[in-house]
């Protein structure tokens, strides 16, 4: 059965559907001045808030990620919690515009901070954290030190903290918010070592969270061989349409997998030629992949350090 | 030497201690840094000076290093991609006078970074390594040339975080293969000298590195030498520490005329000793 929570009410204009961040200017939900910073219904019941294609500021409070909630005849549950405290804080009280239905599940889908430092806002909730099973031993190497570096950024107060999973996910899983399932995947090492995918079964939508970049240059941080695998694994799924973890709130699954498979292995090939070729590293990272130039924002900020990635894992094959 | 890091705040201190048992000199020389002259990101060129200047006294004493533009070169990136990996390339043009380099990243927890002695059997034209950096901070290369005398050069590089940096696996998943290595050589040709790339596995733990999971860091263990022979003859000798990035990366030169198999022998603080050894290639042929 399908969720009844695209009611009328909460549905988003055609207009502002069709125009994207360029006519938000005059929506009243815009409270930032950061465009394209508003909730649109993407699906039946499904909210997302499209993350701008940039690094945390002071001014953006980290939420640059595209987060948001699904809502079921029961309860609700956040796709991905934020990039801060305030970034949170921000999405609970835009849930709570909506509807009063219960808080149920906040999904951590991966260990970085621009998607789960939010996770504190939901405290009072009590909700399922749910998150990758390796997701806690990430957070126990990493979480204090991405904390410390957004207190730097944002101040203690808006940073939020580290939040473990409270369903940590081996293999599957699914939660029932009512009406609606979401089915979780989880992955082996690819864009990060702990990435979390899951699927709405009332939509059909995939949520691959960061497996998927669009726009926004991928971030290597898990197994270049192993994302390449996992992005074979989401094709195998067959979705139609995907909330990607940065880009446009809803693409086309196939070309957009395309897009980052094109990337990833002409930065694998790339990368590969140049260590048998004693191409030395500080080289490479100015040479490689760089036929991806133009078609990446942040390129410049990600690449060299996609190859210094790329390189470390590739060189002991 | 401690071995585990109760609190956050004890770190630099205990590095400090850390660094102070480490005879990276032949002389014994140890190294300590001022928690008086604490790194940060806003000092000024004074403040940089006066850090060098304690640090410079504690590793050479009152030996006079010269500053030169000739004898030594330092390429690094100005603002690193990654600052647990900073690719460092060291160029000496005037090769047949080095005996040998040491390298110093004035900011970082444990300044002293690496000393290499060169051997007979090395053309010490160039090294490359692999560095973490710690804050903005200044790089020094003093050289040291074989009647005894030292110069220095220096450069400034952009970066923070790359000895605190986690590894983004398990501590057991980044001791895999612990000691395990590669020498790769570039093509060989007569008369020239040979280009070799080693690669040794090991995380170089720099004791900075959390793991809440004993709620405590990792301890630092990290390769404290190596020593790479060729037949009979000396090579290099590279005494290391945590500032060198983890699975070490060390390019350096063969002369051509060397023979035998090469040698390499890596220790770590913790008393773990790895020894491999290679055909390299001949330059005759």
């Amino acid at each position: 059965m399908r969720a009844d929570a695209g009611r009328s009410r909460w549905s988003t204009t055609r207009r502002s559907a069709l125009f994207g961040g360029l006519c938000l200017c005059c929506l009243p939900t815009l409270g930032r001045s950061a465009e394209g910073f508003d909730l649109q219904e993407v699906g039946p019941g499904i909210f997302i808030r499209r993350g701008p294609d940039a690094e945390a500021t002071p001014e953006n409070d980290d939420a640059i990620a595209n987060i948001g909630f699904i809502v079921g005849d029961r309860s609700v549950l956040v796709t991905e919690s934020g990039g801060s405290l305030a970034d949170g804080a921000w999405l609970r009280a835009e849930i709570r515009k909506r509807t009063d239905k219960p808080i149920s599940h906040v999904v951590l889908t991966h260990v970085h901070p621009d998607h789960c430092f939010g996770a504190a806002a939901f405290a009072e909730d009590k909700p399922v954290y749910v998150g990758h099973h390796a997701l806690r031993a990430a957070l126990d190497a990493r979480g204090e030190y991405y904390r410390g570096r957004l207190v730097e950024i944002l101040g203690a107060d808006r940073a939020g903290s580290v939040v473990y999973p409270t369903l940590e996910v081996t293999d599957g899983a699914e939660v029932d918010l009512g009406g609606r399932a979401v089915r979780f995947a989880a992955h082996g090492a690819a864009h990060t070592n702990c990435d979390l995918s899951m699927r709405d079964s009332a939509s059909g939508i995939l949520f691959p969270a960061d497996l998927l970049f669009v726009t926004r240059i991928p971030s290597l941080d898990g197994s270049l061989v192993g994302w390449l695998k996992e992005a074979d694994r989401l094709r195998a799924m067959r979705a139609t349409k995907a909330v990607p973890g940065h880009g446009p709130r809803l693409v086309d699954v196939a070309p957009a997998l395309d897009d980052l498979t094109r990337y990833l292995t002409i930065l694998r090939d790339e990368t590969r030629k140049a260590i048998v070729a004693d191409v030395p590293i500080e080289k490479a990272v100015r040479t490689v992949a760089q036929s991806e130039r133009d078609r990446w924002v942040l390129f410049d900020t990600y690449n060299g350090r996609n190859v210094t990635q790329a390189f470390k894992e590739l060189e002991w094959e | 030497m401690t071995r585990s890091i109760a609190k956050p705040v004890l770190v630099r201190s205990v590095l400090a201690a850390l660094s102070l048992a480490l005879p990276l000199v032949g002389a014994g020389t140890a190294l300590r840094t001022s928690p008086s002259l604490a790194a940060g990101a806003s000092d000024d060129e004074s403040e940089r000076l006066a850090r060098w200047k304690e640090i410079r006294t504690s590793i050479f004493g009152d030996k006079t290093i010269a500053p030169t533009d000739s004898l030594v070169k330092i390429d690094a990136p100005v603002r690193a991609l990654d600052a647990s990996l900073v690719p460092i390339t060291l160029t000496m043009p005037e090769k047949d006078k080095i005996a040998g380099i040491h390298l110093v990243i004035d900011d970082n927890p444990s300044p002293y970074a690496a000393h290499i002695a060169f051997g007979p059997g090395a053309d010490a034209g160039e090294i490359k390594l692999r560095v973490r950096v710690n804050n903005y901070t200044n790089i020094h290369a003093v050289v040291e040339t074989k009647d005894g005398r030292l110069f220095e050069t220096t450069k400034f590089v952009k970066a923070s975080g790359g000895c605190s940096a986690p590894m983004g696996m398990s501590d057991e998943e980044a001791m895999k293969g612990m000691g395990d290595m590669k020498l790769k050589f570039a093509e060989a040709q007569p008369g020239r000298p040979v280009e070799a790339t080693l690669m040794i596995r090991h995380p170089n733990f720099s004791g900075m590195q959390m793991n809440q999971i004993t709620r405590d860091y990792t301890p630092a263990r990290y390769i404290n030498k190596v020593a790479i022979t060729r037949g009979d003859q000396a090579v290099l000798t590279l005494d290391g520490d945590i500032s060198i990035a983890s699975n070490p990366v060390i390019n350096f030169g063969l002369q051509p005329e060397g023979q035998g198999p090469i040698k390499v022998v890596a220790t770590d603080n913790q008393n773990g000793r790895w020894e491999h050894s290679f055909t390299a290639p001949s330059a005759t042929n």
